[in-house]
């Protein structure tokens, strides 16, 4: 009970015959990032500043999908959005439709703080990022090769992907919860491979992709149509708070009850420094550690 | 049991208001109830019927959403609006768009005819041309009413929430609008027909001097609008506010987790959120409706199959009918 801990994702919803090198980079990277968030922790940075510390780190490395490497809409370019949430007042920002702003959670941060509003996207969301003055980059930045070729693959198959079988790389997000008991929790996304332009998916959405309070925080990937139907963050906070369920009961009930057909993972943390991870999908990268001393990275 | 409609125009509306604001006000709720009802009397499904009532709210001028959005900081129109079947749980939104003259049913196209939930900005006009819905030029959406309300909000150097505070030295001012006219903010419509079905929309233009690109609650699912069996809602007020509280799905997850009525469930949100930022209407599905606000006032309807409706801006109903 209490104590500071933190949990990390990279998608749910990995190819079975991932490539083990493929595997093993992505826990490294997961392991990497805990760690810049225990360093954080361990030096009493705030819960809403160690998420977003730790999803600026996954948003540059192009591994995982957000940032550099965020897959590609049907027109070859990027579309990136994410949302932050800082558990004890509510307080909230997000964007999409960003396709220059280098980190976008850093974005959705500077609309939390610095604008009147909550949620910014597309051209006023880049004004924005100008007027701020925060790191600019051309869409290319974003473009890797291998995300060139698995739109070229979704394209001859005609489809928009949320498949492992054309597998592609995950959503990334990031809960903490600090000393003093405070939860926050972040989420960052290029969306859906072969995505219309202009959709937007769960990520940006607080109660559907992202949602804390003083509670829990919690970060949800996989399918952003069935994470947003069953606004399933919220979900997981409001079973705690109306049905008094603790955060392992709340997350395997949203879990088993809420998805119906929809192939979903989130991770959580609570206010006491309990943290857990739940999908129905196969597979999630996730790692997690606690102020004990406890640590993990897994996709199975 | 039996259909039950609730719809709303707005919430935040000041203490007063002088007749040739509050009239055509009350005439357009008047007129958009008797759509719904006459449709639920007709047994269309609940889906359809919040989908044409918030139509008629989006193409009447006096109300903040299509024709009659309130103006952007660039004195352009930004529209958003989402709609969610109650029974499947299917849900569509639409945000920036500045041609469609029916936003409510441009998401409705996007829940039935893309693989995808929520689509804005230029996708999202893209889109509507694809599907070949009524546009028309952004000019069509600008009402003389709204070009005053952005430059007083640019005087006042403020974004404004969705009505004017009564303020006297504001009542000097340009009596016609600042005197009393309200900022109404958004609208939306909620029903259960006869099979139990439960459906909600909402429709705006958001907050007048708004940043380009802002988007507010009313196309948020789980925000401003929400349905699943138990019940359909659609919340109104100070878009930041209803976003952080999660409104429309709370008032769901009391009545489901904790059991609460329909209308303990919807007070509780209401009470909980900042005052004078929050309204909503909701039905179940046994056709009970509440309407509760923290603000002045809020512009709604409601009808039940019994017989009783009423249309109302502050506390008590303007018209009542059993």
């Amino acid at each position: 009970m209490g104590g500071w801990a933190i949990a990390v994702h990279g998608g749910a919803g990995v190819d079975p015959n991932l490539p083990k090198e493929r595997q093993e980079e992505g826990m490294r990277l997961l392991g990497r990032c805990l760690d810049v968030g225990i360093s954080a922790l361990r030096s009493n940075i705030p819960a809403i500043d160690v998420v977003e510390l730790v999803v600026r780190e996954l948003e540059t490395d192009p591994l995982f999908n957000s940032g550099r490497g965020s897959v590609l809409t049907e027109n070859g370019t990027v579309e990136m959005e994410a949302s932050i949430m800082d558990g004890p007042k509510r307080r909230c920002g997000a964007v999409s439709g960003l396709t220059t702003v280098k980190n976008p959670i850093s974005l959705a941060r500077l609309v939390m703080d610095k604008s009147p509003h909550s949620y910014l996207a597309f051209s006023g969301a880049e004004e924005f990022a100008e007027k701020q003055g925060v790191a600019l980059v051309d869409n290319e930045y974003f473009i890797t090769e291998n995300n060139v070729a698995m739109l070229k693959l979704a394209k001859e198959v005609n489809s928009i992907v949320f498949d492992y079988r054309i597998p592609a790389p995950g959503t990334v997000g990031c809960v903490v919860v600090d000393k003093e008991g405070r939860c926050a929790a972040a989420t960052s996304t290029g969306g859906l491979m072969n995505k219309m332009r202009g959709r937007i998916g769960d990520s940006p959405l607080f109660g559907c992709g992202t949602y804390a309070c003083e509670l829990c925080g919690v970060s949800c990937t996989g399918e952003g149509e069935a994470i947003n139907r069953s606004t399933l963050a919220r979900e997981v906070a409001a079973v705690m708070e109306y049905k008094g369920l603790n955060l392992h009961e709340a997350v395997d009930f949203v879990i088993r009850n809420r998805l119906d057909e929809g192939k979903a993972g989130l991770i959580a943390v609570s206010k006491k420094g309990e943290v857990v991870s739940g999908f129905n999908t196969t597979g999630m990268f996730r790692g997690c550690a606690t102020e004990d001393g406890f640590m993990e990275v897994g996709i199975w | 049991m039996g259909w039950a409609i609730a719809l709303h125009g707005g919430a935040g509306v000041p203490l007063s208001m002088p007749p040739e604001n509050r009239l055509p006000r009350e005439a357009g709720l008047r007129h958009c109830l008797d759509v719904g009802i006459a449709a639920l009397k007709s047994h269309m499904h609940a889906l359809d019927v919040v989908e044409l009532v918030v139509r008629e709210l989006e193409n009447f001028p006096h109300f903040n959403a299509g024709k009659g959005s309130v103006l952007n900081t660039l004195g352009t129109v930004e529209m958003e609006a989402s709609i969610m079947d109650g029974k499947t749980k299917k849900c569509g939104a639409v945000s920036g768009l500045t041609t469609v003259v029916n936003p409510i049913s441009l998401a409705r196209l996007v829940m039935d005819k893309t693989p995808h939930i929520y689509l804005a900005f230029h996708g999202a006009e893209a889109f509507a041309r694809e599907q070949g819905v009524e546009t028309a030029d952004p000019t069509h959406f600008i009402t003389p009413e709204n070009i005053e309300r952005l430059q007083q909000a640019k005087e006042a150097n403020r974004v404004q929430i969705d009505y004017t505070q009564p303020m006297p030295r504001e009542a000097k001012k340009n009596a016609a609008i600042a005197n009393g006219d309200s900022q109404t903010g958004t609208v939306g419509c909620v029903a259960v027909d006869s099979e139990g079905n439960l459906a909600s929309a909402t429709s705006t233009g958001g907050l007048v001097n708004k940043m380009v690109g802002r988007i507010g609650d009313s196309p948020i699912i789980g925000a401003g609008t929400y349905a699943n069996h138990l019940c359909a809602v659609s919340a109104t007020g100070r878009g930041e506010a209803i976003l952080r509280g999660t409104v429309a799905r709370d008032v769901a997850a009391l009545m489901e987790f904790k059991g609460l009525s329909l209308k303990e469930a919807a007070a509780y949100p209401v009470d909980q959120a900042p005052p004078g930022t929050v309204g909503l209407v909701a039905v179940s599905s046994t056709g009970e409706v509440t309407m509760p606000f923290n603000t002045p006032g809020m512009f709604r309807a409601c009808a039940t199959e019994d017989g009783y409706s009423e249309i109302s801006i502050w506390d008590s109903p303007i018209k009542v009918s059993n």
